[in-house]
């Protein structure tokens, strides 16, 4: 069962602890994974999507993501920053801290935001495999366009004989 | 993300980009040391696509490639993977094809909530730049691709995501 499991782990799939058990049997799920791995790699699970859409799908939370990102800040400092009210920040603060995305914390009278412990490592790691494998599939088209430079220089120089 | 095109430390190769573009849209780019004309014949001509479309590091292998790159044309990939009895099938449409440029497909085999896939090819100096992008129909259909895609099961983790969902779209609803 090993080659099969390893498969399994090394395509970055989202099986979890359904893995193993998966893989001696070599059940459907093995094989709907692999075919969304070649199926555009959308191995995401539906929570999992629907958390970071919910929370990703507007421009100033990413924004503020990003913002948070380079340093924590006040909602004072965020709304500011994305020319908001105060009332307007705290609500995509709240959804982002909903989502795990964003914790934050409140020291006297100003309440400091930074990315939560979820922060972006599971968007993060989806696209990285998804990456990982357009990389093999790249790598092995760099060999096949290298071939194909090779045999463009030779059939120049015949014609050129 | 990194620059388009840039090197990789590393391996010392072009590097890969993936980024996602909105909620329906995915977007990869790598750079090629080729001209543009050699680049989009390795993904025209079946014989050559079939050589690295199943990257042997995935375990899969090609039964069948089928490719009939033209416009209108079709193509019908079929994979085996070591782990499974079934082959795999992946179907769908050339919507556009302009040699050397663009690369227009669908991707059938969901049915209704395919991506459509957009591959441009831009040449520059001796080189090429390739930019993929997969657009689906909507979140909904991205959404629905993604739940068949996971029939495993959700670990704890994900679990607790759902209960968090919960709470998350009561109080959207509400405010």
């Amino acid at each position: 069962m090993g080659t099969a499991e390893s498969t399994c782990i090394e395509m970055g799939l989202i099986c979890g602890k359904a893995a193993s058990s998966a893989a001696r049997s070599a059940s459907p799920c093995i094989c709907q994974s692999v075919r969304y791995i070649l199926n555009h790699m959308v191995q995401y699970t539906k929570a999992r999507l629907d958390a970071s859409f919910a929370a990703l799908s507007d421009a100033t939370r990413r924004g503020v993501l990003e913002q948070l990102g380079r340093a924590d800040a006040s909602i004072t400092d965020l709304a500011e920053k994305f020319h908001m009210t105060l009332t307007g920040m705290k609500k995509h603060v709240g959804v982002l801290e909903q989502a795990g995305l964003v914790t934050t914390k409140k020291v006297g009278r100003v309440r400091t935001c930074k990315l939560g412990p979820r922060r972006l490592a599971e968007e993060t790691a989806w696209i990285e495999e998804y990456r990982q494998l357009w990389t093999s599939r790249f790598d092995e088209l760099d060999r096949v366009v290298e071939e194909l430079k090779q045999k463009e220089r030779v059939d120049g120089r015949k014609r050129r004989d | 993300m990194g620059a388009k095109g840039e090197i990789d430390p590393t391996s010392g190769k072009n590097r890969t980009t993936v980024e996602r573009k909105s909620e329906r849209e995915l977007v990869v780019t790598r750079r090629f040391n080729a001209p543009a004309r050699i680049v989009f014949e390795a993904w025209t001509k079946p014989e050559l696509l079939k050589r690295w479309w199943a990257p042997k590091s995935f375990g899969v292998s090609f039964l069948s490639c089928e490719a009939d790159v033209r416009t209108g044309g079709t193509y019908r990939f079929v994979f085996r993977h070591a782990a499974s009895e079934q082959p795999m099938e992946f179907f769908g449409r050339y919507i556009e094809v302009t040699p050397h440029s663009r690369l227009v497909w669908t991707n059938d085999e969901g049915g209704e909530g395919g991506a459509v896939t957009t591959v441009t090819f831009e040449e520059r100096g001796g080189e090429t730049l390739v930019v993929m992008h997969d657009l689906y129909p909507s979140k909904e259909a991205l959404d629905a691709a993604i739940a068949s895609g996971s029939t495993c099961g959700f670990s704890e983790t994900f679990e607790q995501l759902d209960e968090l969902l919960v709470t998350l779209s009561t109080s959207v609803g509400r405010s």
